[in-house]
């Protein structure tokens, strides 16, 4: 979808913007040639594809600063971009601006083990953290599936989530203090070294914020103990819906995993033969469960976890009893994604979250649309807060396939929010699902969401186009969703 | 229920268009938090009640006139509750009240703040418009999180309605120890134990004596109780509530009450007379010099609030930590995007929000 970003409300002056950029920056930190635009021409979300006007590779913060102050001054939009792995095109450039990548800012600044924090930059790697902490026997909790690659200034930027989030919280949990940038290139700190700040909560709305108020140049993140003892409960279940309740069975018994994750068959069969994680390759769901702490408390739980799995009617389940296991089995779910995408040309992943006791029924209606759009779909959840990740397969090179794939996708988040649900959970708004607010949000929080960008960024140049929807686009939605359906109740 | 609202939409529209004010207040229990209320007062505790509470799904949605006890009871009776033990000072406390000052308790520590608990909230802005944010699932990017900016934000962004919250199942064990030690090596203590998986819920230290509450599993705290080896507190649930509650003899008498919120291995400020919580993170302070109070909890990295004290003092010093100039300006225009005519709480917050 080349060119998608076309709007035009920027009119840049590329040459003046270059020289001005090359007047503050080294040579090698300014791309300006196609050929070394292109590999910046997208982010996760590979189906939206643009050549941004230019690309600038800041080495600190100063220079960060300088970009900034000269687009502000030009008026040139501005997308910040760190690993690139966002699945919503957070990071797809914006035809009349400046990607900055902040991938140069890679320093893990200081860990302070005492305090239990970490002051990095933001183009350190998620897992890096954890990495660099392991030697006091702390860790950094959130961990999406892309944790090898993902950077820190990402994951605040999106509030990422990942597979033990129910227990240890999302990113905004475990983020003390962002540095950052304004568009006007101010320096400004969200949050401090202590749990709060004076003022309004700036950092909470700065997590999640999908690069669209400030430029984030520096975090310092909150790191946690590490267990003495973590294990998993592999459950296998041949009715999808007995899975579900499982789930629900699970949180109702007073436990609160430290993971809690679900496969149907499809992703089963996509993972087994690619990570051979042990998976059961009969079950038609299988439930990952994962307890930690004290051995006494692990043991304790364990015995709980697995009476309920029992009562929910599991056809079978096993505990892992080693480390290596515990790793091995996760590992078939963390590898989700890449398995899937080995049995198709392309896919695309899906981010509903509904109510937890609304699985199984989701379930069943994304089986239905499967069949309508003649595609396939395996699915993976993040059962233990209600996070969905369908993943649509389709090929991009057959005619109509995206458009059939998109449809199908969208009628998933139309359900998450019929269900009660957000359309998204953990993987952001970005372009992707822009228009798709509209299903969420009425008109009046749109535009409080609008003022609340222009208080930070009076001018609108920070990541045009991404999060929230133009008024006319909402509007445009709106009617042609009553078109499509004219006798479908809303709620 | 809806006609509550309209009343207070004609409310808001007659101070919006005559430059009038409205002091908005629920159960009056943390009235004396914040700067002094101006204006009139709009009454909003009569829209009460739990709307959605469902178990398995670990979240209550309530009105902002529900009473925090009565919401306790509520949860208590599936054996869940509001773990961040948000503080009362008072019987009517409500919802909104605990939302709009964003305060919690001793567990905050462990567990989070309000702030980490709110999924959604329903409220009524400067043009009476009812605005809808979050929900009430787990995780939701969609949209700026203007849940939980409202978190503390002491009701200058508008009437909050209604409030989603994630519960949790409340502990099965719990049991608190005691140890003599000064300020220094109870500060260098709780660092020290923060750093390892260890149950610990609560932490206050006070005049030589920590005291320290272990919750979770009956193994795990049963194994901590072992190895750290302090004397076990009898009636520690009194001593706990006492401690949430400001009852206890050091929150007593006139003497302004100062809380500063500061890195957690800060050493012993020597600004007066102590009480630390939060595993060296909150700090409580009776009296003492403003200007002193506010520079040392700057150059510590963190801030200093002027809890309770007198409409005078609050004047002459401010409640709140004075923000940068590129922090106050975005807070200006935040109060604008939400409370355009400036109908809410003015003052409550900053001289001017």
């Amino acid at each position: 979808m080349e060119g998608k970003s076309a709007d035009r409300r920027f009119a840049v002056d590329r040459p003046a913007l270059i020289r001005r950029l090359r007047a503050v920056l080294p040579v090698q930190a300014l791309l300006v040639e196609e050929e070394d635009l292109r590999p910046y021409d997208c982010d996760g979300l590979t189906a939206y594809r643009q050549l941004p006007l230019l690309v600038a590779l800041p080495e600190n913060e100063s220079q960060a600063q300088a970009i900034l102050k000269v687009c502000h001054e030009l008026k040139a939009p501005v997308v910040a971009r760190g690993a690139a792995t966002g699945l919503s095109g957070g990071a797809t450039p914006h035809a009349d601006g400046v990607v900055v990548s902040l991938a140069r800012l890679k320093k893990i600044v200081s860990i302070d083990a005492l305090s239990r924090t970490a002051v990095v930059q933001p183009g350190v790697r998620n897992l890096a953290v954890s990495e660099a902490a392991a030697p006091y026997g702390l860790y950094y909790a959130p961990d999406p599936s892309s944790q090898i690659a993902c950077t820190i200034g990402g994951n605040v930027a999106e509030n990422s989530g990942g597979v033990h989030c129910l227990k240890y919280g999302l990113t905004v949990h475990n983020v003390l203090r962002v540095r950052g940038l304004t568009m006007a290139g101010e320096i400004v700190e969200f949050g401090n070294a202590a749990l709060d700040a004076a003022g309004y909560d700036l950092l909470a709305l700065l997590n999640g914020s999908e690069g669209l108020l400030a430029m984030i140049t520096e975090v310092t993140v909150r790191l946690t103990p590490k267990p003495q003892l973590a294990q998993v409960v592999i459950a296998s279940f041949d009715d999808v819906r007995r899975a579900g309740d499982a789930v629900a069975g699970i949180i109702a018994a007073g436990i609160i995993p430290a993971g809690l994750e679900m496969m149907d068959r499809k992703a089963i069969h996509a993972v087994e033969p690619y990570v051979n994680a042990g998976y059961d390759m009969d079950a038609e769901a299988i439930l990952l469960c994962e307890s930690d702490g004290t051995p006494e408390e692990v043991a304790e739980e364990i015995g709980r976890m697995t009476a309920v799995l029992e009562r929910s009617g599991a056809s079978a389940y096993c505990v892992s009893r080693t480390e290596a296991e515990r790793l091995k089995f996760w590992a078939g779910r963390k590898a989700a994604f890449p398995a899937v995408g080995r049995l198709t040309p392309d896919y695309l992943c899906m981010d509903g979250t509904i109510p937890r006791k609304r699985l199984a029924e989701m379930l069943q209606e994304i089986t239905g649309l499967s069949g309508k759009y003649d595609l396939r779909c395996a699915n993976v959840f993040h059962a233990g807060d209600g996070n969905l990740h369908p993943l649509i397969m389709y090929d991009a090179n057959q005619p109509g396939q995206l458009e059939r794939a998109m449809a199908f996708g969208a009628e998933i988040l139309e359900l998450s929010v019929r269900f009660g649900g957000t359309i998204t959970g953990e993987h952001g708004v970005g372009i992707e699902k822009v228009n798709l607010m509209a299903e969420q949000f009425g008109m009046a929080e749109i535009e409080t969401f609008h003022r609340l960008k222009a208080a930070f960024d009076e001018h609108g140049l920070l990541n045009p186009g991404k999060g929230v929807p133009t008024l006319a686009r909402c509007r445009e939605y709106t009617q042609a969703r009553v078109a499509r359906a004219p006798t479908a109740p809303r709620f | 229920m809806e006609t509550l609202i309209d009343d207070w939409r004609v409310r808001i529209a007659a101070a919006a268009g005559s430059g009038g004010k409205l002091a908005i207040r629920g159960g009056g229990s943390k009235c004396f938090y914040g700067g002094p209320e101006t204006g009139e007062r709009l009454d909003v505790a009569a829209y009460r009640g739990i709307v959605a509470y469902e178990p398995s799904e670990l979240v209550v949605t309530a009105r902002a006139g529900t009473g925090l006890r009565e919401l306790a009871a509520t949860l208590a009776a599936k054996g869940q509750g509001l773990v961040f033990e948000p503080p009362h000072f008072g019987a009517a406390a409500t919802v909104g009240g605990m939302l709009a000052t964003g305060l919690s308790g001793p567990r905050r520590q462990a567990v989070g703040a309000v702030r980490d608990f709110v999924l959604g909230v329903k409220l009524l802005n400067g043009s009476g418009e009812v605005l809808s944010f979050g929900g009430q699932v787990m995780k939701n990017v969609a949209g700026y999180d203007v849940p939980r900016l409202l978190a503390g934000s002491l009701g200058t962004l508008g009437v909050v309605l209604e409030v989603s919250l994630k519960v949790l199942p409340l502990p099965v064990a719990e049991k608190s120890l005691r140890f003599a030690l000064d300020e220094a090596a109870a500060l260098q203590k709780l660092n020290q134990w923060g750093g390892r998986p260890l149950p610990i819920s609560a932490s206050a230290w006070h005049d030589g004596l920590l005291t320290l509450r272990l919750s979770g599993a009956a193994a795990a705290v049963a194994a901590a109780e072992r190895e750290l080896a302090g004397e076990v507190l009898a009636d520690a649930d009194v001593f706990w509530d006492s401690l949430r509650e400001q009852k206890q003899a050091f929150f007593l008498g006139d003497a302004p009450l100062w809380r500063l919120s500061l890195p957690s291995v800060t050493p012993p400020q020597a600004l007066g007379e102590t009480l630390i919580e939060w595993g060296g993170a909150q700090r409580w302070l009776r009296g003492g010099d403003a200007r002193r109070i506010r520079a040392a909890a700057a150059k510590a990295g963190g801030h200093a609030t002027l809890f309770r004290g007198d409409d005078a003092l609050k004047t002459e010093v401010g409640v709140f930590q004075p923000l940068t100039a590129p922090l106050a300006r975005i807070h200006r225009h935040l109060k604008q995007a939400f409370d355009p005519q400036g109908v809410f709480n003015p003052g409550r917050m900053y001289p001017g929000l």
